[in-house]
């Protein structure tokens, strides 16, 4: 995920009001569908869609019933401002929300309490989490893989915070051409969708290496699907075609 | 800031301390407090929509409906002396269905078996028919019901109440919202939080106006006159509209009942000038001037209510959506009667509001968001224009009486007539059955 900021927040009980401005504008940013992160509000109700009715599925509760998530443990990783641990949270899951960006976080928390959700945001690393012990019904890593350094020990790591039972979700960008054109040209330099360097395309994932790492960390990928943009209907939807972005998830078994 | 950092880092303690205690042996996270819907207007489409939401997501929304013509629990309705009667398409229906309101009103709803379409002079003896819509959509199920509005407000409102939705006899004087909420300011004093207003009230909608929401409209040289006629012969169950050159004069069957045991109601669109005229002679003569409309098929007839006029107009709001406001209803669009769409479009909107909202509200998502009121004007505005340009369209074609009008128009009537495949793909529209309907209108679960 796109890092809004990389600067340490003034832990200090001093309040700068030029720091506040610059706050409320990043977090302004995170959370207006018209900004910066609009692909990103597009892209939500597929994602979630697809993590509820899995869940759902595997859990064994009703995708359409009110909380089709209450009392599963879920962790976000690279949360960013929180637009997917929320909604996740309003379906009942008792969410925790990792980014390294501090003002990420802090944008996350700010708007967690003024929808009245109990999230528990850190400024943490999976690595953290799980070498403390902590493991979790649902892990999600949605757009984070294209982004870190060493994909094997990353996927590995999120498999290991995974419970007996539980389920890991992954979306990212495969490395085709076509995700080449669209992803880096299309989207950063012709339609400015994204910031120019939000990705690099060598470090994008092709579904085999990826479903690969998983294998690796001991869950079952049962299920690639892809996800394409209709631009007509301006909204993404499921598909077979995993050219360009695509999710996985899998599960570890009982 | 200070305090806000002091209230999250209070929060972030609960909740350690519940993950603890839930450590040794499960206390649970609080749910998350529900989201509050407002709905301004108490109208067939703000009570059908009120109740769409209520029932299928009670546990996260709210829903409160505020309208100062509102009558008190346990009073009669204000709107119970309401002559109106709607044809309901097989889609509103079947939406009623699902809702359990059909049920309750079945008794007061006549089938329309069929439709007849004639285009003549007044003074033409006989009026051949040009277009005669019959059959059903499905086995048993007519195309459309004839509901009187009281019977349908009547049966909404203790659904509403059963179903949890605040009903409240105040104005919402005023509606603020940004990004991330949105205020209403009632007119008892009240600053009601609430993620999302719908607007459903009326035509001349002040939250539509005061959002700066655009509207086209104009208003119709005719008037609508509406009045309920008794009859000695069943009228089973047919529809007739005359195209005469003053406006279309609508025969529509209502259940058995009345001083001559059966009942029609009409729907007559006159000329401005004539109307008032007319209204303004007494009973005899008006009944003559019915009459000489009505047709002598019916055997005699009489007036089982006084004629009430009113205007006529045509508008659409430009946009059906604004920051966490959403319109519905004569809000959103006010069209020519002349094909009796006007409720169920009305309800065509309402079904594809509900199915935005709920399913938004079950992703855990804000169902305020700009993407998801986008969806709903996507998904309506195109079909509502296309309807109020048609329904423009008739009744300039047919409200004249030049001679080759009349012949394209007859000539376009009976090719209609004589093509079955162009027949049924007209009752399917006119049933609001098109594949693309919402939910709702399919009669399946929201």
């Amino acid at each position: 995920m796109t890092s809004a900021g990389q600067e340490s927040e003034t832990a200090t009980g001093s309040v700068d009001p030029a720091e506040v401005a610059r706050f409320e504008k990043i977090a302004r940013t995170w959370w207006d569908p018209t900004g910066p992160m609009r692909t990103l509000h597009k892209f939500n109700p597929v994602r979630l869609r697809y993590i509820r009715d899995e869940a759902a599925q595997h859990f064994g509760r009703d995708p359409l019933a009110g909380a089709s998530l209450e009392g599963l443990s879920l962790i976000d990783v690279g949360c960013g401002g929180g637009v997917l641990s929320e909604p996740l949270a309003r379906l009942g899951a008792e969410v925790t929300g990792l980014d390294p960006a501090p003002t990420n976080i802090a944008v996350a928390r700010a708007h967690a309490d003024k929808s009245g959700l109990a999230i528990d945001y850190r400024e943490e690393r999976i690595e953290d989490v799980v070498a403390r012990g902590e493991r979790f019904d649902i892990v999600t890593a949605m757009e984070v893989v294209e982004h870190v350094s060493d994909v094997r020990a990353f996927v590995a790591t999120c498999c290991t915070a995974v419970k007996p039972g539980g389920l890991l979700f992954m979306a990212t960008l495969n490395r085709t051409l076509r995700s080449y054109a669209l992803a880096i040209v299309g989207a950063e330099y012709i339609l400015r969708w994204l910031p120019k360097g939000t990705h690099q395309w060598e470090k994008f994932v092709t579904p085999d290496e990826l479903r690969d790492a998983i294998r690796a960390g001991g869950l079952a990928p049962d299920q690639t699907t892809g996800v394409v943009y209709n631009p007509l209907a301006d909204s993404w939807s499921l598909s077979r075609d995993t050219a360009v972005n695509y999710m996985v998830g899998a599960s570890r078994a009982k | 800031m200070a305090a806000g950092k002091a209230s999250r880092k209070g929060a972030r303690d609960d909740f350690k301390n519940s993950s603890k205690s839930k450590a040794r042996g499960g206390t649970r996270r609080a749910a998350p407090a529900p989201r509050h819907i407002l709905i301004a207007g108490s109208g067939i489409a703000g009570l059908t929509l009120a109740l769409a939401l209520a029932r299928a997501c009670p546990a996260q929304l709210t829903i409160t409906v505020c309208d100062p013509t509102l009558p008190a629990q346990d009073l009669p309705d204000a709107r119970a002396d309401d002559a109106r009667a709607y044809a309901i398409a097989a889609a509103g229906r079947r939406m009623f269905e699902s809702l359990g309101i059909w049920p309750k009103v079945a008794g007061m709803a006549q089938p329309m078996r069929d439709m007849v379409i004639t285009d003549s002079h007044l003074a033409d003896p006989v009026r051949p028919s040009f277009l005669n819509f019959d059959g059903e959509v499905e086995p048993g199920e007519a195309f459309a019901h004839m509901v009187p509005a009281h019977d349908l407000l009547a049966a909404l409102l203790p659904a509403c109440r059963e179903a949890g939705v605040d009903l409240r006899r105040v104005a919402v004087r005023r509606f603020e919202a940004d990004a991330d909420g949105g205020t209403a300011h009632l007119s008892d004093g009240e600053r009601l939080p609430v993620t999302l207003c719908v607007a459903a009230d009326g035509a001349r909608s002040r939250l539509r106006e005061a959002a700066g929401i655009g509207w086209v409209g104009w208003s119709y040289p005719q008037v609508g006159i509406v009045a309920t006629i008794g009859h000695e012969r069943d009228h089973m169950g047919r529809a007739i509209e005359h195209f005469l050159p003053s406006g279309p004069f609508a025969l529509l069957p209502l259940t058995p009942g009345g001083s001559l045991g059966h009942r029609s109601s009409i729907v007559w669109t006159e000329r401005r000038a004539t109307a008032s005229t007319l209204l303004a002679r007494d009973p005899g003569e008006v009944l003559e001037e019915v009459e000489r409309r009505f047709g002598l098929e019916l055997g005699a007839i009489a007036l089982e209510t006084p004629l009430r006029a009113f205007p006529l107009s045509f508008g659409i709001a430009r946009e059906f959506a604004a920051t966490r406001l959403a319109l519905i209803g004569d809000a959103a669009h006010v069209i020519h009667p002349i094909a009796g769409q006007g409720l169920n479009l009305g309800l065509k909107n309402v079904a594809a509001l509900a199915e935005c909202i709920v399913d938004a509200t079950r992703l855990g998502m804000d169902p305020g968001e700009g993407d998801i009121l986008r969806d709903y004007t996507r998904a309506r505005r195109f079909d509502t224009v296309a309807m109020a340009a048609v329904t423009d369209g008739l009744n300039r074609l047919f409200s004249n009486d030049i001679e080759p009008v009349r012949m394209l128009r007859d000539f376009g009537l009976g090719l209609v007539e004589r093509l079955p495949p162009l027949k049924r793909f007209f009752i399917r529209e006119a049933s609001g059955l098109s594949a693309k309907a919402p939910r709702l209108m399919r009669g399946e679960r929201l």
